[in-house]
């Protein structure tokens, strides 16, 4: 079977495409699918230690990943609220443009 | 390293990189689907199954339904005629790789790298009920908060704003509504004026 590292590398690096995508993406909608991401690469990890652990009847690792799923979709909810409401306010979604605090 | 680890983790990584670099805003959402399935892919391959069908419900389900339905709300699958990247590429590009770097190394030097899987561990959905109405008791109860907080929140956040001035103008014809005599007579039937 794999080893750790294999797990490990591969969340490291979806951790990282997804911070590509939260950096240096315009629009909004992407920036919040990277962050999508790197919580989803986080949540591997915790899998991947979780069976490779030597008390996985535990289940730590798997009741934090829930958590973090459930996390995630409120998150995502209201990120995308937040999203519409910029929109309907400045009529874009390019973070480069929402450049300023007052309404 | 097993083949089907392999598949899953090249499915994954494309998948991956196609949501973060493709022009079109739909085909991102497409992309991140796949990447989502092959995460989920990667739990059920560490016999994680309730977690892995709990990633295909949430994200393939629900998260995805929420951004599609945010692109069709904002006009975002059109391309974008300039740049897609912002000024600052470079910059958010050597942070990432050296966030890479850094990872890839301690990953690298740590002692429990190479260290195999236990037998399959023999955990049910039944056990994980019972965990979440014993131990876990109380962050279920704090999520089950934070989910209603997170609905509500959303939904005032995204309701419509008024427009400047309707509320006032609300206001006073709200004043004006009891002195008013009905201004509207019922007209007078056309049989009394006949007779």
């Amino acid at each position: 079977m794999t080893p750790l590292a294999g797990y490990l590398l591969l969340s490291a690096l979806l951790f990282c495409i997804g911070l590509v995508g939260a950096l240096t993406r315009r629009n909004a909608i992407i920036i919040l699918i990277g962050i999508e991401l790197m919580l989803n690469a986080a949540n591997l990890n915790f899998i991947a230690f979780w069976r490779f652990s030597e008390h996985p009847e535990a289940l730590t690792g798997i009741m934090f990943t829930i958590f973090a799923i459930g996390i995630a979709a409120a998150e995502a909810a209201v990120g995308l609220a937040l999203i519409i409401a910029i929109y309907r306010h400045y009529q874009t979604t390019n973070v480069d443009e929402v450049n300023q605090l007052k309404g | 390293m097993t083949l089907s680890f392999a598949l899953i983790a090249l499915l994954t990584v494309v998948a991956a990189l196609a949501a973060m670099l493709l022009r079109n805003l739909v085909h991102c959402a497409l992309a991140m689907v796949v990447a989502f399935v092959g995460i989920a892919a990667a739990f059920l391959n560490l016999d994680a199954q309730f977690v892995g069908f709990a990633q295909i419900l949430v994200y393939v389900g629900a998260v995805t339904i929420l951004i599609v339905f945010a692109v069709l709300l904002t006009r975002g699958g059109l391309a974008p005629e300039r740049s897609l990247f912002s000024t600052s590429w470079v910059w958010g590009g050597g942070v990432a790789l050296a966030v890479f770097a850094t990872l890839a190394w301690a990953i690298r030097q740590s002692v429990i790298r190479d260290r195999q899987p236990l037998p399959e561990p023999d955990v049910t959905v039944k056990q994980i009920g019972e965990a979440l109405m014993t131990r876990f008791v109380l962050p279920l109860e704090v999520i089950g908060l934070l989910l209603t907080a997170a609905l509500i929140g959303a939904v005032i956040i995204a309701m419509k704003e008024a427009p400047a001035g309707g509320k006032r103008e609300k206001e006073s014809a709200d004043l004006e509504e009891p002195g008013n005599p009905p201004s509207v007579m019922p007209p007078p039937t056309p049989e009394g004026g006949l007779s």
